[in-house]
């Protein structure tokens, strides 16, 4: 019984002790942080995902109090809302963004792009891309082994087994970047989200000529610059054989898609066209693809 | 008693079954489709254009960078057009087009049998030669020869290894150049071995050839400088730092060059073809070519232009057979499979080998049992199932750590794991990126 109560003093004791010397040692050596950063990282989302081009939410944070402006930062997790919550905390201006969403740049699905051999080798797009350039003729298009799904944290991306081709849910895409980062071909890039998610792209990345793009893929972006005239915004240029819609010029005329003729301009979350038929089978289709 | 590298390997089934086939002249194709990256290093520049008419031998594409070869033309005829073809991996490389006519060589060109073993050039004139005629190692990496036979400032070669193992299974374009060429290759050896300033050299070759050490071994009263060491047959034996290994008892440390150790390798063809370059004045366009696969009704052992089209060498041989699954270019441990039948053939290509869809097909993936297999088949001493853990989290310290840039890329891992995990396509990856961030490191 001595044994028991002994042992229970002593411990007490030296506990007691211990939390007296771990009291003055932890006032001696207190690292003096700015209180407003944890503040601002209580309104970040806490994916840590890397999307604002720090390594997690508390660096962001950390940066956020250091440079005393918002200028170069911003948290595609959270969008608008969440940059507003942070400027009204530590006092600061911000301006806002028009909301991004992840986009595929390839529509070489099953029928666009037959295959040229079979890939049986480890499944991901980066291991294929540096063994070869992948089973169909285009060397630039969609590798079809899903990293930027694996990449994704929001589980906004999934492969269509029919098309072979990954899909971004609008909705769950916060535009944090790390499919874009994951891609080895870079085909998925970060666009303006657009009116009730109304966007118009270029669904293609092959900078092959004309003649040998269309070979491998009957979607592919030929460079044949219809587009590119057809603009009245000025918001289409073409290079290395490959037409870009720069969306802060896009108005959304949809005239480029009209006249592109291979459907690669794809116009998506707009209602059907009622008067000209063979064009609304073109777009209802860049609605079904993407 | 045969001698061997220490450390891991495996013992594939040799399949040496194209060995018997001697070595046949394959017919000029219509048009030939030069590539100008044959080698490593920077690609060639070409120096003709469309219109030109050009003889066998002449100058297609100068080197570009200290490594970098010449690539001369394998045909004659006139220049269609200069422009980027797809390669066997689907890579679009610069490439000279030419219509065939005739088979016109270069009068420089000595296409004479007559040996000659005289060597009257100086090394640095030998160094010179081997430059301009374009030869690169024939041994799979296609390393510019003349820049691993001038060793940089303050190393020393002590040795020089001609590098006959062939330790792949199905390969025997290296042994029938034993077979038929003996004393070409040993003039080769010694061409080599005065330009890196040597006595002695030796040959390495596995003791499944019986045919060939003893074919060379008639030759030992001429050549008693040229050593001919047997080695017991174990893949990877031809493996550079695997070879000095067997054949020196040295080891080439992490991260250093064979010439650390002072040994130079050569593979035999390039043996050969150093011979052809300085004694005959013939640039390197041609090679030994083994056609071979369990579905082929015939075997063969070519000797082929660089350039011909690997359908037109298919369709020669009777077309590809229907169980035919994949077409590999070089080896099944390190051979590339060919994704695009219409390239042509380089300078390096060893072998074109037909697998059927039994011999090739991947078992399913599961789960590391840690056996330690990959481990004990390491010849590199490395960690397989832990550089593969590393590399599919993408951690990059811990894999420069455990030193993924010392993988040779031999495949022995991947062959003899249980559970199928293609280690080292993770592998193989994890070390290009380790490496491109150790490159971009600044240089002390």
């Amino acid at each position: 019984m001595n044994t028991i109560i002994f042992t229970v003093v002593t411990l007490s004791l030296l506990g007691l002790l211990l939390a007296v010397v771990l009291y003055f040692v932890a006032q001696k050596f207190k690292v003096e942080e700015d209180p407003r950063i944890d503040e601002v990282e209580s309104c970040l989302p806490g994916a840590n995902c890397g999307g604002c081009g720090y390594a997690g939410c508390r660096a962001f944070a950390e940066s956020c109090v250091k440079a005393g402006n918002l200028d170069n930062n911003f948290c595609p997790v959270g969008g608008n809302a969440v940059m507003s919550r942070i400027a009204g905390k530590l006092g600061l201006e911000v301006k806002e963004k028009a909301p991004m969403v992840a986009v595929v740049r390839c529509s070489g699905n099953c029928d666009n792009r037959p295959k040229t051999s079979f890939y049986d080798g480890y499944s991901s797009c980066r291991i294929k891309a540096s063994l070869y350039t992948g089973d169909t003729g285009c060397s630039f298009g969609c590798l079809s082994e899903g990293d930027c799904v694996s990449a994704c944290s929001f589980g906004a991306i999934r492969m269509n087994p029919n098309t072979g081709l990954p899909e971004v849910d609008d909705d769950l895409c916060t535009a944090c970047g790390a499919c874009v980062k994951a891609c080895p071909r870079s085909i998925i890039e970060l666009r303006n989200k657009g009116p009730k998610n109304r966007r118009v792209y270029v669904a293609c990345s092959s900078k092959d000529k004309g003649a040998v793009a269309r070979k491998a893929c009957s979607a592919a972006c030929i460079g044949c610059r219809k587009c590119e005239k057809a603009c009245p915004f000025g918001a289409i240029t073409v290079e290395n054989n490959l037409a870009y819609i720069d969306f802060n010029k896009c108005r959304l005329c949809r005239k480029c898609v009209d006249e592109c003729p291979t459907g690669a301009i794809h116009a998506v979350n707009f209602p059907p066209k009622v008067s000209r038929p063979d064009t609304e089978a073109a777009a209802t289709e860049g609605v079904k693809e993407s | 008693m045969s001698r061997t590298f220490s450390k891991g390997g495996i013992h594939p089934n040799d399949s040496k079954i194209s060995e018997n086939a001697a070595i046949e002249q394959f017919p000029l194709p219509e048009t030939g489709y030069v590539s100008m990256a044959q080698h490593l290093g920077a690609p060639a520049e070409p120096v003709v254009s469309p219109g030109d008419t050009v003889k066998v031998g002449q100058l297609l594409g100068k080197p570009s960078g200290f490594i970098s070869a010449a690539v001369h033309s394998p045909f004659s005829g006139t220049v269609k057009s200069v422009e980027p073809y797809a390669d066997l991996a689907g890579n679009k490389v610069m490439t000279v087009v030419i219509e065939v006519n005739g088979d016109e060589w270069l009068d420089t060109i000595d296409r004479t049998d007559t040996i000659v073993r005289e060597i009257p050039y100086s090394s640095s004139e030998i160094v010179a030669r081997i430059a301009e005629c374009g030869i690169v190692g024939l041994g799979g990496a296609t390393f510019p020869t003349n820049v691993k036979l001038s060793p940089p400032p303050g190393k020393k070669a002590e040795y020089l290894i001609i590098n006959g193992a062939e330790c792949e299974p199905f390969l025997t374009s290296d042994y029938r150049l034993m077979l038929e060429m003996p004393e070409q290759l040993l003039v080769g050896t010694r061409i080599m071995m005065k330009a890196l300033g040597l006595e002695k050299a030796y040959i390495g070759i596995e003791d499944n050839k019986p045919a060939a050490i003893s074919k060379l071994g008639e030759f030992r009263d001429q050549y008693r400088d040229i050593e001919i060491v047997p080695l017991k047959k174990k893949y990877p034996q031809g493996g550079e730092k695997q070879l000095i290994k067997a054949v020196t008892g040295r080891e080439v440390p992490s991260m250093a060059l064979p010439i650390d150790v002072g040994a130079v390798v050569q593979n035999v063809g390039t043996a050969v073809a150093v011979y052809e370059a300085v004694q005959k004045n013939k640039p390197l366009f041609e090679g030994i070519v083994t056609i071979t696969g369990r579905c082929l009704p015939q075997q063969h052992n070519f000797r082929l232009r660089a350039g011909t089209m690997i359908s037109s060498i298919l369709e020669a041989v009777g077309g590809i057979p229907d169980e035919c699954m994949k077409i590999i270019s070089g080896g099944p441990m390190m051979g590339k499979a060919v994704s695009n039948l219409s390239a042509a053939t380089l300078k390096g290509t060893s072998s074109l080998l037909l697998m059927t869809e039994k011999e090739t097909k991947r078992t399913e993936e599961s789960n590391c049992i840690r056996c330690g297999k990959c481990v004990s088949a390491c010849p590199m001493g490395l960690e397989p199932y832990l550089l593969n853990k590393l590399g599919r989290r993408g951690m990059t310290d811990e894999l420069e750590q455990e030193h993924v840039y010392d993988c040779i890329e031999c495949g022995c891992c991947s062959y003899t794991c249980p559970a199928n995990i293609p280690l080292l396509d993770v592998i193989r990856n994890s070390k290009a990126a380790v490496m491109k961030i150790m490159r971009s490191r600044p240089k002390k």
